[in-house]
């Protein structure tokens, strides 16, 4: 794998800065080298947030935000609003992951693009389901890998472990690996 | 008197020797020296404790006065360090410190 | 060898002060800074560091309580940043001339006005003249090895001057990447604690911090210049020592592929990162470009800065701290001006004001700040005064 670029965009409140740090947790653990970029506002919960992640064999240089992400995850539907912030930048052939009820044909509707690769799952009912609360980062973290093979589930528990209270860990493991079995690719 | 070159002197604002400020002989700011009456002295000590500079001096010197009272103490005064401020005087219950004009 | 954690810098900080098993630490929370005390006040809690965790009503008093922990001989701890380290300000002065030695991290980040508490190197900057050795990390990992530097240094017979270790918020504050940290054990053999200075005793009084009248005050600024100046020999030990023993190498300024470029940038801070890649990039287009990076601001590496811009046609500097008045409009430049006009060499410079309170940069800033260099590289005169990248006209 060369560099490897993700940008996630969701609500105050959902983990998003959480599931960057997984993430980079996850490939760090697996030997890569990995960044996690919170973006840094005066978020509170409701209002839009992004996060980042670089994955690299190489150590990372850079310090901004990624611009052309290889990945975007969509944590909140209610972003698909206003789609262009979402789309922005996103590599052809690259990787379109979503929380939503829609279909990836849906999806690709409404972004009307031909080049990328489109993932959706359900998280926010799997995790009101599984954690009986709509905190879908984790969720979105087993969406990614399944869509993406960056990483291998074992490699995110083991992040969840890691970084999680050990009440938890369990209930979120079980959240990645449905989000994992049940996210569609296009 | 030559002062010591920053070479010389101890790293950093510190002085090594304490108490060292004895060297200074401020007695040579005085303008007014207080002078105790030892007959009038009740040896209260107040001067003792007011004295800003430590110059008022408590020594193991018996004393009887003209009236025939006997006291085991004797308050004198640190002339060297002495800067002649009055206070001792103005503190003084028995009225026992004058201030009077130094002569040199 | 230690263990390869994912830590955001402000973790690694504080991973690196508990090896280094400080007896004091003192801590007013601010942003970007907080996490940094928070995660040592729960190593205290839970009993990995044997210290004494004090919770001051300021940065004032976190600074006053530190004076006197030092003074008192324990190896001391705090961090701070913007208007924090504005509070400390008189503290710092005092510190450095009794000569005590401890670490300091400084989270970068804006001073007010407007209220800001994103970064840029306001507060560091700002700091400059106070008698303390200061460096900037660029990666999580460099401000962890830093910590154990500072002690080392500061500690050291030949210095006792206190460390300020910078690192920026947010951007390496709050960024993860992999750290790898050392055993404790390691850390102290490389960090000893030295109790090498004169320290409150009853056994052996001194006076600490007495009035300097006119015929005392001036040998001690003597002093401390010629000790910041002896602590650069003690900082090339140290870098040369931890290379030996962790297998990092740091020096007082890092060049990148500045051996045959016409024009180079010059900077400090996590930012030079995105300058590295971005050199990379241009010199596939064959653009002769490089970068330097200043590590070690004071004492301020004049020489090696000259030694390593003397090919160079045109230099820009960034400064990310303005200087409202002054004739460059940064510290970095005018001291990087300085270097070069003392080492007497052809070599001009131009200036860059970036990245002030959080202002987002890019590589695309970067390529702006090359295209300047290219313009004016082979031409007579060269802007006089900053460039503001990325700011609204």
């Amino acid at each position: 794998m060369s560099r490897f670029e993700i940008r996630w965009h969701g609500r105050g409140g959902q983990g998003i800065v959480t599931a960057a740090d997984l993430t980079a947790t996850a490939a760090i653990k697996s030997g890569f080298y990995a960044q996690s970029i919170p973006t840094f506002g005066t978020e509170r919960r409701g209002s839009p947030v992004i996060a980042y992640n670089r994955i690299d064999r190489q150590q990372i240089f850079e310090r901004s935000p990624v611009v052309e992400p290889d990945a975007v995850v969509v944590a909140d539907p209610h972003l698909l609003v206003n789609p262009k912030p979402l789309g922005a930048g996103l590599k052809s052939g690259g990787y379109l992951i979503v929380n939503t009820a829609k279909s990836a044909g849906e999806v690709r509707e409404i972004f009307k693009r031909s080049d990328i690769k489109i993932a959706v799952v359900n998280a926010t009912k799997l995790s009101m389901d599984i954690l009986k609360a709509p905190i879908v980062n984790t969720a979105m973290v087993g969406a990614l890998i399944a869509a993406t093979h960056i990483l291998t589930l074992e490699s995110v528990a083991e992040a969840v472990k890691d970084r999680f209270p050990s009440r938890l860990v369990e209930p979120n493991v079980q959240l990645i690996k449905q989000a994992y079995e049940f996210v569609k690719v296009e | 008197m030559s002062l010591p070159g920053w070479k010389q002197l101890p790293i950093g604002v510190v002085i090594l020797n304490p108490g060292n400020s004895v060297e200074y002989k401020t007695g040579e700011w005085r303008t007014l020296r207080p002078e105790i009456d030892q007959e009038k002295c009740i040896r209260c000590r107040t001067c003792w404790t007011f004295c800003p500079e430590g110059a008022i001096l408590e020594v193991s010197e018996p004393y009887k006065t003209k009236a025939g009272r006997e006291f085991k103490l004797t308050y004198k005064v640190n002339y060297e360090h002495c800067k002649g401020c009055g206070i001792c005087s103005n503190e003084c219950p028995a009225k026992a410190i004058a201030m009077v004009e130094e002569v040199i | 060898m230690g263990k390869v954690l994912p830590l955001g810098g402000n973790y690694a900080v504080a991973y690196a002060v508990k090896a280094c098993k400080p007896e004091v630490i003192t801590a007013y929370p601010i942003s970007p800074q907080t996490t940094i005390v928070e995660r040592l006040s729960e190593f205290v809690a839970n009993g990995e560091l044997d210290a004494e965790f004090l919770h001051v009503e300021s940065e004032h008093s976190a600074l006053s309580v530190a004076i006197g922990a030092a003074a008192a001989g324990a190896r001391s701890y705090s961090a701070t940043c913007s208007q924090g380290l504005a509070l400390m300000n008189e503290l710092l002065y005092i510190m450095a001339y009794v000569r005590l030695p401890m670490a300091l991290t400084i989270v970068a980040r804006a001073l007010s006005a407007p209220i800001n508490i994103w970064n840029d190197h306001s507060d560091f900057m700002s700091v400059n003249d106070s008698g303390w050795i200061m460096m900037m990390s660029s990666s999580n990992q460099e401000a962890y090895d830093e910590i154990l530097l500072a002690y080392r240094i500061a500690e050291d017979p030949r210095v006792l001057l206190p460390v300020i270790t910078a690192m920026d918020g947010y951007i390496q504050s709050h960024v993860v990447e992999p750290v790898e940290i050392v055993d404790d054990e390691e850390a102290l053999s490389f960090a000893p604690k030295r109790r090498s200075w004169v320290t409150l005793n009853p056994d052996k009084p001194v006076t600490m911090g007495p009035v300097g009248d006119p015929n005392w005050y001036f040998e001690f600024k003597r002093q401390l210049w010629e000790a910041m100046k002896g602590s650069r020999a003690v900082f090339d030990e140290a870098v040369a020592e931890f290379a030996k023993k962790f297998g990092r190498s740091y020096s007082a300024i890092e060049t990148y592929r500045l051996d045959d470029a016409e024009v180079a940038i010059v900077g400090m801070g996590s930012f030079m990162g995105t300058i590295k890649a971005y050199v990379d990039r241009a010199r596939k287009d064959g653009i002769k470009v490089g970068a330097l990076r200043v590590k070690l601001f004071r004492p301020f590496p004049a020489e090696d800065v000259a030694k390593a811009l003397s090919n160079v046609k045109l230099v820009g500097v960034m400064d990310r701290a303005l200087v409202p008045g002054s004739p460059t409009g940064g510290f970095l430049h005018s001291d990087v001006a300085c270097s070069i006009k003392q080492a007497g060499l052809d070599v001009r410079t131009l200036g860059y004001i970036a990245g002030l309170g959080g202002r987002l940069l890019t590589m695309d800033n970067v390529r702006q700040m090359v295209d300047v260099l290219l313009k004016y590289k082979d031409s007579k005169e060269v802007p006089k005064e900053p460039i503001f990248i990325g700011v609204r006209e």
